[in-house]
């Protein structure tokens, strides 16, 4: 995003100005507020339809009033579709999976990006996102460690009340299917190549990839 | 699932291609949206005021009426809107209920028709957010207790079937439903009174007499006093025992505390007769005499504000125990500095810590008998610490619970107002309503006239006459009168009435049917008049029967303002009446068909309901249940033995009501 207009009210001046005071830090961050680029060119940068965007630009003000999102509501949120069980290690990496310029925040601009890559992107978009979001240091390699941190984190949405039984080993067994799968020279990490390659030889895969276009 | 954050769940879903890639198997087949519309706006016309948001918005709540297809109901075809006939200012928090997804309770409304409109538009309450659920729930609280107030009010009226216990136990409690219980009431406060002096007074030198010096009266006059004492402890110990039989629940009753200050009060009294003059017991005779003065206490039934302070120091124990717990503290310390402070000093009072708790006491509540002086330097210095801090130890709890008094006594003057002003209110409710009630009949009178007219084909009077009666008030009046010819008696073979009289049953007003049955009543038998005195249990309604129906009312001006035990008029309770007047009729058939007109002067009620007569006409009991067209019965041959098996209370004669919504 080049253009963000970040406003805040006058405090934020006088706080730089005064000495730093922790009731002051609150004022400032409570005053900022973020106003998303227009509608045009966000039309110009997504895939949605200008109706499309108005609906999710409610949607999105209506619980942030505020214009941006920090982790904690997000969390906050997504743990609401998964009652029973604990979302949000798999929310934190979500979020920042959308947080593409990593600044702590999801503003409607990152939002609609990412809903427009996962709806309406295509089938390398797609993929390329999922890798991403996968890569925890996004350094362009999927280790076994990040792979159990995320299937840990998937496994934590279902709870406990789960039949059969979770046990502890499984989802470092998933992980040890899923190397098994995406790793093809074994080198103990995944590339983007080997992951894409893989996916798109999967059948199962490439057909669920088109299971959420109607979403919107 | 909060609904609020529905708008997110096509992120969640989307977001979902996350686990693609990680899954093993198929994924289950999204659910098609196939009735996609697009959002649109709709329009919510709340009395003449538009409320206007997304469709999607409302769909948030779909168990509430606006959320779901219930509104379809109140759609407006021509307007393409949603009418609402309801307060347009609650219905704003509604709205915003929908918007934010909070539901907030507006101060300055009104709590139960707060209530009432979320009920009606089917959202319940438990979800006003925490912002105003505290004040939501005291005021509702509040209301409760003020219907409960009221609700016990109308159970002191008098239950008609009611037995001799239950009536005493209503005497005792209420003293001012009968005479014969105020009257109970005085004595027993003037025993009271008594009893608590001549405690008293026996105690007071009397002045002494030749051979010894002066004595207490009680010891002068001993035969005296013991009888004053015997006497108030038998009424006491009647009153008690009656009490004890009257009460609902007895083991309840021996429990409450009234019943155990009563028996305290009496019990020394027995005490001291089984006890002999013994030397050894005689002391501890002696100390029983002071349980008498819990006859005081007595005196709670007769004062509502000791009763009050009473609950005050219950609902305040708290306050009180930690009043105590401190005060305790503060002597034990101030005691053991003092007494270690004055140790020094030569005659000093302060010998042991326990002494010293005497002085801190009286120093702390600034009594300062002096009895007790410290002397040293140090423990003056400690005894002017001591008195400072037990101004602040006490000055602390005293304003909650006075607070708390106060609290208390002022509900309760309120309710007492509320009670006054609720005759006031009702009675002046009555009257305006009767004077609907009344409106129809004189609509009728108009009607007659107007038929007359019509013969006299006077147009200009009958222009006159025909009153701008409104449609609302017209279609009523029909309906009254269809119920009036309803209730027109059968016609046996030969075409003459089974009661020889001629006409259906007419709505006439109070005035003119209780001059019929009071008529009917001289005429057939002096010794019943039932009919009337039996009235004030059964509410009534007005009816009648009357002459020919073409002469007007022989008493044409009957004043709007009479009215009799008209309940609520917006319904209209419409009864069925067993009539004293078919043993009336029974004897009267041969009655000219004028008079005939009394018979069954109950007549345009319905029947539904048994009311209750406490001298029963002897009549086979009318309806049982809601009878839609009234059956007449034929009245039973005169050789019937009457079967006086008219039982009702006026609870049944309640639920029998049909209530006859009037506009």
């Amino acid at each position: 995003m080049d253009a963000k207009r970040v406003e805040t009210i006058s405090a934020r001046v006088d706080a730089a100005v005064s000495s730093p005071d922790s009731v002051e830090d609150e004022l400032e961050l409570s005053a900022v507020r973020h106003r998303p680029e227009g509608l045009e060119q966000l039309e110009a940068q997504t895939r949605f339809s200008r109706k499309e965007l108005q609906i999710l630009y409610r949607g999105f003000k209506n619980e942030c009033p505020s214009g941006v999102v920090n982790e904690e509501t997000f969390k906050d949120i997504y743990s609401q579709f998964f009652p029973q069980g604990d979302a949000s290690t798999y929310a934190h990496f979500l979020f920042n999976a959308f947080d593409t310029d990593h600044n702590g925040s999801v503003s409607f601009e990152d939002f609609v990006m990412g809903l427009s890559i996962l709806l309406r992107g295509t089938i390398q978009e797609k993929l390329n996102w999922a890798f991403n979001l996968y890569d925890i240091n996004k350094d362009g390699y999927i280790t076994k460690e990040e792979m159990l941190d995320i299937m840990k984190a998937i496994y934590d949405m279902m709870g406990k009340c789960t039949y059969p039984v979770l046990k502890e080993e499984t989802p470092r067994q998933h992980v040890e299917v899923f190397f098994q799968k995406m790793d093809k020279n074994k080198d103990g990490v995944v590339t983007i190549d080997e992951f894409i390659d893989c996916c798109q030889n999967d059948e199962n895969i490439m057909r669920s990839m088109h299971l959420f276009e109607n979403v919107l | 699932m909060a609904s609020g954050v529905a708008a997110w769940l096509p992120f969640a879903r989307a977001a979902a291609i996350g686990w693609m890639p990680v899954a093993n198997c198929p994924m289950p087949i999204a659910p098609r949206d196939n009735s996609k519309r697009q959002d649109e706006l709709i329009i919510l016309n709340v009395s003449g005021r538009r409320f206007q948001t997304w469709r999607t918005t409302l769909d948030r709540y779909p168990d509430t009426l606006l959320g779901s297809s219930e509104k379809d109901f109140f759609y407006n075809e021509e307007s393409k809107e949603y009418f609402f006939d309801r307060d347009p200012d609650a219905f704003r928090s509604i709205l915003n209920f929908y918007r934010t997804g909070k539901l907030h309770y507006p101060r300055h409304e009104c709590i139960s028709a707060y209530d009432e409109e979320l009920t009606f538009f089917g959202i319940i309450p438990e979800i006003i957010g925490d912002c105003c659920y505290e004040e939501y729930k005291d005021r509702k609280r509040e209301n409760l207790e003020r219907l409960q107030d009221d609700q016990e009010e109308n159970k002191d009226q008098k239950l008609p079937n009611m037995n001799f216990r239950e009536t005493m136990w209503r005497a005792f409690e209420n003293p001012h439903t009968s005479t014969m219980a105020l009257v109970f009431y005085y004595v027993t406060g003037f025993f009271i009174a008594i009893s608590v002096i001549t405690n008293v007074v026996e105690t007071v030198p009397c002045g002494s007499t030749a051979n010894q010096k002066d004595m207490p009266c009680g010891e002068r006059y001993t035969v005296a006093f013991f009888c004053m004492d015997t006497a108030c402890v038998m009424i006491f110990t009647v009153e008690y025992l009656l009490r004890l039989f009257a009460a609902p629940s007895r083991y309840r009753f021996m429990r409450s505390v009234m019943s155990i200050i009563d028996v305290v009060a009496i019990l020394p009294y027995y005490i001291g007769l089984v006890m002999t003059n013994n030397e050894d017991v005689s002391g501890a005779f002696v100390t029983l005499r002071v349980f008498r003065v819990f006859r005081i206490f007595k005196f709670s039934r007769h004062s509502q504000g000791l009763r009050i302070l009473g609950y005050t120091l219950k609902s305040c124990a708290s306050e009180l125990g930690f009043l105590l717990f401190s005060l305790t503290m503060a002597i034990i310390i101030f005691a053991t500095v003092m007494f270690y402070a004055e140790k020094g000093s030569s005659s000093s009072k302060f010998t042991s810590i326990p002494a010293s708790f005497w002085y801190t006491i009286v120093t702390m509540t600034t009594l300062g008998y002096g009895d007790m002086v410290p002397k040293t330097i140090a423990g003056k210095i400690f005894g002017s610490i001591c008195s400072l801090s037990g101004v602040l130890v006490i000055a602390l709890p005293v304003p909650v619970i006075v607070s708390n008094f106060s609290r208390i006594y002022h509900q309760n003057q309120r309710a007492d107002k509320r009670r006054a002003q609720k005759k006031a209110r009702l009675a002046r409710i009555r009257i305006s309503k009767s004077s609907s009630a009344n409106a129809f009949i004189q609509s009728k009178r108009n009607g007659l006239l107007n038929e007359l007219l019509e013969l006299t084909a006077k147009e200009e009077d009958e222009q006159k006459l025909a009153k701008s009666i409104s449609l609302l008030e017209s279609q009523h009046h029909h309906l009254l009168q269809c119920l009036e010819k309803t209730t027109s008696l059968p016609l046996d073979s030969n075409h003459h009435p089974v009661f020889s009289s001629l006409q259906a049953h007419e709505f006439v007003d109070e005035q003119v049917y209780e001059q019929n049955c009071l008529e009917r009543a001289l005429q057939t038998y002096a010794s019943r008049s039932p009919s009337i005195s039996s009235h004030d249990s059964s509410e009534g309604t007005c009816c009648g029967r009357r002459g020919k129906r073409n002469t007007p009312l022989p008493n044409a001006s009957l004043p709007s303002s009479h009215q009799g035990p008209l309940q609520e008029l917006s319904a209209i309770h419409i009864q069925c009446g067993d009539p004293p007047s078919r043993t009336a009729s029974r004897s009267n058939l041969n009655l000219k068909t004028d008079n005939s007109g009394r018979i069954n002067c109950k007549g345009g009620r319905i029947t539904t309901a048994i009311i209750s007569l406490p001298t029963p006409p002897a009549l086979t009991p009318d309806g049982d249940g809601l009878h839609g067209p009234p059956q007449r019965r034929p009245p039973p041959p005169p050789s019937h033995p009457p079967t006086p098996s008219i039982q009702t209370t006026a609870s049944s004669a309640c639920t029998n009501i049909v209530k006859v919504s009037a506009l």
